[in-house]
């Protein structure tokens, strides 16, 4: 190859799509490569013109408009432009102007039909759809504990007995098969119930429950019950399993989120083995899940929050690991309400019992299972409606101190809008707060909800949850049949815009303003966030997770084809953006905030980014359309 | 102080002594080349076929000093088409010195086995027929290529062409910031290759290759007539 087109190669070379290319196929768009210049403010393309080429931006900058004139995107050194237009009939539908002088090379049609052949070129240029929906699932694809199927851990089959065995009969099984946990069965006649399975000699069964070692020893031993009863009645039919082609991350979280330690699995209805926390932790020395059964063998709140760093280390490893946001947002989250749930017990140890039932919850990311490495405590108190303020409220306003001031000495700040159990306004029987929550929703002030809104993404972290399912019934039944709520729900959440992208390195708005810094969460992650609980709250949907959510939102069917896609995509990457830089601060020993620099972000993270804010700006409007206020 | 001669004379100038050449030339290279009417100097740029074309020599005086390799790129307007190009590496009757052959990243063995410029010279001529030849500083193209044709042939090569160099003169050392400038004894605009690329935002590339220099001349030239011409100009306006 000559010099000038290796001065042409090792430019293309350096930038995607064609960072990636067979040498072969590089060789091929070098050698086709036609150069062209633009002077500043001169167009490069007209809308509606045919074009035969893809741009490839050797030098200086371009400017790509909507139809109205509106700023779409500004493109620099190594970015390509035309695709969109070769790939719909090679027409033009955004026009381009060079801002600065410009060197382009043009690579003719012919070669670029030959490049979309290759997949990653194909999905640089969404030609199978959307480019950050590949990427999404490639890293999915690239995760470990990800792609391992829980059946991997599986070592035997489970044992099985009738639950009208006797308890003796029972554990006489259980030595003589080596195992610490049994699985309960009785017949079934009915093929079509959900929990009923085909035993191997052709009869029908239904899976009971579970019984362990420590039931054997807490409910039979310690509590005196004969052993000749049968074991059927040591099971309270409450069973959490798992399918064997789930992920072993999935198990992972599924005993992180029920505190328990053994996990059947099933085959569709058939139980094919049980595994135990210790068949992951092998897998997974370094799990978060160790850290949470560690955080409950702590006795003090200093003991406690030396655990921080082992917290933060986990959450590096995690986003190292290539694990997806979900995945780490599950697992601190987990960690997030173990400390509470430890912190609470400790709290309750040192002033005794509750005097009434009480429900401690949970606000924001906690709620929704998305937190990240950091984040400020919102938490409430839900009391029961026999609370007396003279005789009770003592005690819980002791009990909120502690367990914020326990929080903020774990790296859980005290929340500067006040929203902790410390505050007398959120430390409330339950009738008060379906007070609060019933004007919030029949009298919907946008400038009021801006600081209550915090208060419908919630959940039970200790004590009776009951209290806390109540309002979340209350909400999903109330809201959806309250157009006005919604609607100010809705303008609330276009207080907070996502930029167009970026250039150079500069954030750019779409205005054609540049900034020095981006605010992933208030520009992204709390934009999306926001838009999704909307949806949420008009289907009456009672979860609280965003991915839960639009679980519901999907079957509610009310938004247009493929959105609920996009939005799951873009949520996934910009908390994964935020994640990979909160690890990075961790690591440098820098503080953690949630300011990202464009130049720290690279090329193929840049065109991801600027999709998935694209997503949420078009769910904004929509939003706008669908909840008018 | 004289005037400059008008560039309407240089035109003239051009078509006669063309006229004259197809007429005295006796080489069959040579006559080929000049049998081939002169570009109509009235034709827009938009239309003209363009070659550039870039020599590297052992030195800067054609009497003393050999062409080492020659690089042209053909081009319009409309874009360049580096694939299409053409390189050729040159053997030298004197023997290069290690720098100069560092200097122009020729290997020994590139050298050794490179036909003479006699050999190539036909070919060179070809692909400059019919094309309007783009340079930057005439100064080495034309000499050298002119020297080589009577050494050869005994008869000159010389026709029209464009200077990117000359160009770049023309709009960065007139006017009265340069001649402010030369009033107080200020070192005047560089108007070297590469200095001149860097006004018009071309990237800079590894010089002294002749192929690459000729690519460079090319987007350089496109860049003048995308700043100061347009492409309705007629040619014979940028002549020298």
């Amino acid at each position: 190859m000559e010099a000038e087109l290796r001065e042409i190669r090792d430019h293309l070379s350096q930038h995607p799509p064609f960072d990636t290319l067979l040498d072969e196929l590089l060789d091929d768009v070098v050698g086709n490569v036609e150069i062209t210049y633009f002077k500043a403010d001169s167009m490069i393309l007209e809308q509606g013109q045919t074009i035969h080429a893809l741009s490839y931006i050797r030098s200086g900058a371009v400017e790509i408009y909507h139809y109205n004139g509106e700023l779409y995107n500004r493109l620099e050194e190594g970015d390509i432009f035309g695709q969109f237009g070769l790939l719909r009939q090679r027409k033009i539908r955004f026009p381009v102007k060079a801002i600065e002088d410009t060197l382009l090379y043009q690579i003719p049609d012919t070669i670029f039909d030959r490049l979309c052949d290759d997949d990653s070129f194909a999905d640089f240029v969404e030609l199978s759809g959307s480019r950050l929906k590949s990427t999404v699932d490639g890293s999915l694809r690239e995760n470990d504990l990800m792609t391992t199927r829980v059946r991997k851990l599986i070592s035997r089959l489970p044992l099985m007995v009738e639950t009208t065995v006797s308890i003796q009969e029972t554990a006489r099984l259980m030595t003589e098969n080596a195992v610490s946990s049994v699985l309960l069965i009785e017949p079934a006649d009915d093929q079509d119930s959900d929990e009923v399975f085909s035993g191997d000699e052709g009869g029908l069964w239904r899976l009971k429950g579970m019984v362990t070692d420590e039931d054997l020893r807490s409910q039979v031993i310690a509590a005196g019950v004969t052993t000749d009863r049968p074991i059927g009645q040591l099971s309270d039919g409450r069973l959490i399993t798992l399918q064997s082609d789930e992920s072993v991350n999935e198990a992972m979280l599924t005993m992180l989120r029920n505190h328990i330690q053994r996990l059947p699995v099933l085959h569709r209805r058939r139980p094919v083995g049980v595994i135990h926390l210790s068949d992951i932790v092998r897998y997974e020395t370094n799990s978060s899940l160790y850290l949470a059964s560690n955080i409950f063998s702590r006795s003090t709140v200093r003991d406690l929050s030396r655990l921080v760093p082992e917290i933060r280390a986990a959450f590096i490893r995690l986003v190292e690991a290539g694990s997806t946001a979900k995945m780490v947002g599950d697992a601190m989250s987990s960690i997030g309400r173990s400390l509470m749930r430890r912190l609470i017990e400790l709290a309750e140890d040192e002033l005794g019992p509750a005097p009434i039932p009480y429900c401690f919850m949970v606000h924001g990311s906690l709620a929704r299972h998305e937190q990240s490495v950091i984040t400020d405590q919102d938490n409430a108190l839900v009391l029961h409606d026999s609370f007396d303020p003279q005789q009770h409220d003592e005690y819980f306003k002791m009990l909120a101190q502690k367990v914020s001031d326990g929080l903020d000495a774990c790296g859980y700040e005290y929340c500067k809008g006040g929203i902790m159990a410390t505050n007398d306004d959120w430390r409330q029987p339950l009738s008060q707060w379906r007070r609060y929550f019933d004007e919030w929703i029949a009298d919907p002030d946008p400038q009021r909800l801006l600081h209550s809104c915090i208060f419908f993404d919630l959940d039970a972290v200790y004590g009776e949850e009951y209290l806390v399912e109540n309002l979340q019934d209350m909400i999903a039944s109330k809201a959806r049949h309250n157009p006005r709520f919604l609607g100010a729900m809705a303008r609330n959440t276009l207080n907070r815009r996502p930029p167009l992208g970026f250039f150079r390195t500069f954030v750019m708005e779409t205005d054609g303003r540049q900034h020095k810094v981006i605010n992933i969460k208030g520009r992204g992650l709390a934009p999306i966030t926001d838009v999704i609980r909307v949806h949420a709250l008009a289907v009456g949907s009672q979860a609280q997770n965003s991915l839960d959510r639009l679980r519901d939102i999907e079957k509610a069917n009310i938004l247009p084809a493929g959105q609920v896609d996009k939005l799951q995509y873009a949520l996934e990457f910009i908390a994964l953006v935020r994640m990979r830089h909160q690890a990075l601060e961790l690591q440098n020993d820098q503080a953690i905030d949630n300011a990202i620099e464009p130049e720290n972000i690279d090329a193929t993270e840049r065109h991801n980014l600027k999709e998935a804010f694209q997503v949420v700006n078009n769910a904004q409007n929509f939003l706008r359309y669908r909840y008018p206020y | 102080m004289f005037k400059k001669r008008s560039q309407q004379s240089v035109i003239d100038e051009w078509q006669h002594y063309q006229t004259q050449q197809a007429k005295a030339s006796v080489n069959p290279t040579l006559q080929r080349f000049y049998q081939m009417p002169l570009t109509d100097p009235d034709m827009p740029l938009s239309e003209v076929p363009f070659v550039a074309l870039d020599f590297e020599t052992t030195g800067l005086d054609p009497r003393y000093n050999e062409i080492v390799s020659f690089g042209l790129v053909p081009f319009t307007l409309r874009g360049i088409r580096p694939s299409d190009g053409h390189y050729q590496v040159v053997k030298p009757n004197c023997v290069l010195s290690e720098e100069s052959i560092a200097f122009h990243r020729i290997t020994h063995s590139q050298v050794d086995t490179a036909p003479p410029l006699e050999k190539v010279l036909d070919e060179l001529l070809g692909r400059l027929s019919g094309c309007i030849v783009v340079v930057h500083y005439q100064q080495i193209e034309r000499p050298f290529l002119d020297l080589a044709c009577r050494k050869l042939w005994g008869e000159h090569c010389l026709f029209p062409l464009i200077d990117t160099m000359a160009i770049e003169a023309r709009w960065q050392r007139s006017g009265w910031k340069h001649r402010l400038k030369k009033t107080l004894g200020l070192q005047p605009v560089s108007i070297r290759l590469d200095d001149s690329r860097r006004r018009y935002g071309l990237p800079s590339y590894s010089a002294h290759h002749a192929k690459v220099d000729a690519m460079a001349t090319a987007e350089l030239f496109l860049a003048q007539v995308a700043r100061h011409y347009s492409p309705t100009t007629a040619i014979g306006q940028l002549w020298d």
